[in-house]
């Protein structure tokens, strides 16, 4: 898993029926030091997450398994958000 | 998931029996202003989007789990078309 910042949407019409009803954020993943590093990502939402708070997410099959895991096709799932940037211990 | 654009398609007609009646296209990845990256991925189209749409592509195992996918030997599907990017 790895740390991120929210920083935006994603609206998509037209899509893979077993992805219907679900959230898609861009988020943008930082190190330990809230740095940005590499480029952002689109992530499907399983917290409740929103622009600009500091989540965590979850990639590879994994990312599946808050939701039908067998069911819905995403490689990139936001599983919990930090309470605040205090704790995040550097 | 990443955003990419629809470069091409790709016309095979020997392959895997699973892949049969699938369209496959040519995508890059691009960066959340639309700007191009570099490569490109051959990826399943599971939504019937078209050339030159923005779409989001999934790749590795998950690739398998959109539906109609179950089984096909798959490791990038394209699963929706991007109507708008809202990053602030």
């Amino acid at each position: 898993m790895q740390l991120a910042r929210v920083i935006g949407t994603v609206v998509s019409t037209v899509k893979n029926e077993s992805l219907h009803g679900r959230k898609l954020l861009v988020v943008q993943t930082i190190d330990r030091n809230l740095e940005s590093i590499g480029k952002p990502m689109v992530a499907i939402d399983a917290v409740g997450a929103g622009v600009g708070e500091l989540v965590f997410w979850c990639r590879g099959k994994e990312a599946s398994f808050p939701f039908k895991r067998e069911d819905t096709p995403t490689d990139c799932t936001i599983v919990g958000i930090v309470d605040s940037e205090q704790h995040v211990t550097r | 998931m990443i955003i990419a654009r629809i470069l091409g398609t790709v016309v095979a007609t020997q392959k895997d029996e699973r892949l049969r009646g699938k369209k496959l296209l040519i995508v890059r990845p691009i960066n959340v202003d639309g700007s191009d990256t570099t490569g490109y991925v051959v990826a399943v189209d599971t939504v019937g989007a078209g050339f030159h749409e923005r779409v989001l592509v999934v790749a590795g195992s998950s690739a398998r789990l959109a539906q109609g996918m179950k089984d096909v030997p798959v490791d990038a599907a394209i699963v929706g078309v991007i109507d708008t990017v809202d990053v602030k």
